[in-house]
């Protein structure tokens, strides 16, 4: 604070006010909507004052379609995009900082390259190979003639769908880089002396990975983990397309198709008590772990 | 390419350690990618049997269809506002957050939180809010005499999409810019200040000039996020409507592809989707590079 300016302290405060409110007030309003009646739900205009009907909306959403299943579907990919990640990151990251072998580079700009493009611009493709995963082997099979040997009975048997499983729900998303640049810069900052002196006390690489690095990227892990639970829970064109079973789908996706259509008694009430239900949980993680989100964020785009 | 210098010698190892990474990969990135390449030049039977190769055709009838053009607009127009909205509101929010001394913490909780709501969601937050007949905004626009109805008028449409996109990005935007303002050196504000210059007047010509750098990024950002993340937004509010007046590119390539059915321009919008995404990451890189020199 430069100079103690009351008035521009009290614009300031006026101007945040007002902003924290219209941040907020879509949030409140579909709160007010989750806890009426149907019959004041639909009125016009709403009432601005809550009722007191949220548990019931919220149990007549519950109902509908397989809600509790969904959330907990929900959790599953958010924890396995998060965990997965990270764990395939810290590995892949320590072989491409501390080894050297052939074609090294290789696989460093294989790993680049992926940082680049989002699920949804191969969407398509991408589904096809979820269809069935063992494809690239169906094809290598063919080009290579190996499949001819057996008359072609080896492709017609490789067949592995991933619809409607968590292994199609989470791998396609997990099949990106962002995690391995991360730990890869951070193992750059560490010192030499470190890796020097664990190597003359004989301590072998996995020795080595799992006593000094691992404790050491605690705080990255924790700051990456906020940022992909909630990247994970809040997937949408993917689990729409890959799941057909509403049991498999996620929570997010069971809320959008609560979403009322043109009909005569739109449940907008049930369909606010779901939302709010289903915002909940990535949003108490954000808040209940500002200071890793924050780093997690910062550190992610660098 | 940086290593270290001190390095474990063993040969399996590495190659154990890279093997789940490599694979998934291999299997969920670039065999798509290399199935969009190779449709975007073929055409299909319609039971996506058998390929014929056909050159350049799909992007010929791709950029001879009027429709794509309406769609590139949709998108220009979505994402520009998204970025504008966004990055203005959310250099506004951290500058007055930067500003105060009281209530900091509070004010960035209730500022960061719609980051984690999910974008699908953020459409049906916003589209109950401005719904036509029940929505409370639609209400006091028509108490003022505008008729509101984004399911039918297109410009209405775009608007209500814009925002909620918008609304969902601002504290990413907040977050980012927070932290530049931050790491603007206190003395150099005091001094202006000593030589008299104003709060307004130290902001147009000091703090804003410090914070192109994170503009310039989050720009990039931003774009990105509107061409990408939005698809739930779109999916929830509009369907692409009305009259594809919101039907942006990366709605298209899903509509096209799984609704129509039509393989080959799916793979070719890809295509020109990975174009863009590829350019807009090349271009963050060298204003990354810019970012370290600034300091």
């Amino acid at each position: 604070m430069i100079e103690n300016n009351r008035t521009l302290a009290l614009v300031a405060h006026a101007f945040l006010l007002l902003g924290v409110a219209t941040v907020g007030f879509p949030l409140y309003y579909a709160f007010v909507g989750a806890s009426l009646p149907i019959q004041e739900v639909l009125q016009v205009p709403m009432p601005l004052v809550p009722g007191d009907r949220l548990l019931e909306n919220m149990a007549a959403a519950w109902d509908k379609g397989s809600f509790g299943r969904q959330l907990v579907n929900s959790a599953i990919m958010a924890l396995v995009i998060a965990v997965g990640k990270i764990a395939i990151s810290l590995l892949s990251a320590f072989a491409i900082t501390y080894f050297r072998f052939p074609c090294r580079t290789l696989a460093f700009w294989a790993i680049f390259v992926t940082l680049m493009l989002p699920i949804e611009v191969r969407i398509v493709p991408t589904y096809e190979v979820a269809a069935n995963a063992l494809a690239p082997v169906a094809w290598l099979m063919k080009v290579s003639g190996i499949d001819d040997l057996f008359g072609g009975r080896i492709t017609a048997n490789l067949q592995w769908s991933l619809l409607d499983s968590y292994a199609g729900l989470t791998l396609p998303l997990i099949a990106s880089a962002t995690a391995t640049f991360l730990f890869r810069q951070f193992y750059l900052t560490i010192p030499d002396d470190l890796a020097e002196a664990a190597k003359i006390d004989g301590a072998g690489p996995m020795r080595f990975f799992r006593d000094v690095l691992l404790p050491l990227s605690t705080t990255n892990i924790a700051a990456l983990a906020v940022i992909l639970f909630v990247f994970g829970w809040n997937q949408y064109l993917w689990p729409l397309l890959i799941t057909t079973d509403p049991s498999m789908t996620t929570v997010v996706v069971g809320v959008a198709r609560l979403i009322p259509g043109p009909e005569p008694l739109p449940a907008w009430n049930v369909a606010m008590a779901g939302g709010l239900v289903a915002l909940l949980p990535p949003v108490a993680v954000v808040l209940l772990m500002q200071h890793w989100f924050v780093k997690g964020l910062v550190d992610t785009e660098k | 390419m940086i290593g270290k210098k001190v390095v474990f010698r063993s040969r399996g190892l590495p190659l154990l350690l890279l093997a789940p990474q490599l694979l998934v990969i291999l299997v969920f990135f670039f065999w798509p990618a290399g199935q969009a390449v190779f449709q975007a030049f073929h055409l299909a039977d319609p039971f996506g049997q058998h390929f014929e190769y056909v050159g350049l055709e799909n992007f010929r009838m791709l950029f001879s269809s009027p429709e794509y053009y309406d769609s590139l607009w949709a998108t220009a127009v979505f994402s520009t506002g998204v970025a504008a909205v966004s990055l203005g509101s959310g250099l506004l929010l951290a500058t007055f957050v930067d500003h105060i001394r009281r209530g900091r913490a509070v004010y960035k909780s209730l500022i960061i939180w719609p980051y984690a709501v999910a974008p699908v969601l953020a459409g049906v937050l916003w589209l109950f809010l401005f719904h036509p007949i029940y929505g409370v905004v639609a209400f006091a626009l028509a108490r003022g005499g505008m008729a509101w109805n984004p399911l039918l008028d297109s410009n209405q449409a775009m608007a209500l999409v814009v925002m909620a996109a918008a609304w969902k990005q601002v504290s990413y935007n907040f977050v980012f810019f927070l932290a530049g303002l931050q790491a603007i050196p206190r003395s150099v504000i005091e001094a202006a200040a000593i030589d008299g210059a104003g709060p307004m007047y130290r902001f147009r010509t000091i703090i804003l000039p410090l914070l192109t750098p994170t503009t310039f990024f989050l720009l990039v950002i931003n774009l990105v996020y509107a061409f990408f993340d939005t698809f739930g937004i779109i999916h929830a509010v509009t369907h692409g409507g009305p009259g594809g007046a919101t039907n942006i590119l990366v709605y298209k390539v899903f509509a096209d592809g799984f609704i129509g059915q039509d393989l080959g321009s799916s793979a070719a919008q890809s295509i020109v989707l990975m174009v863009i995404v590829v350019s807009l990451t090349v271009l963050q890189f060298r204003f990354l590079e810019r970012k370290v020199h600034y300091g």
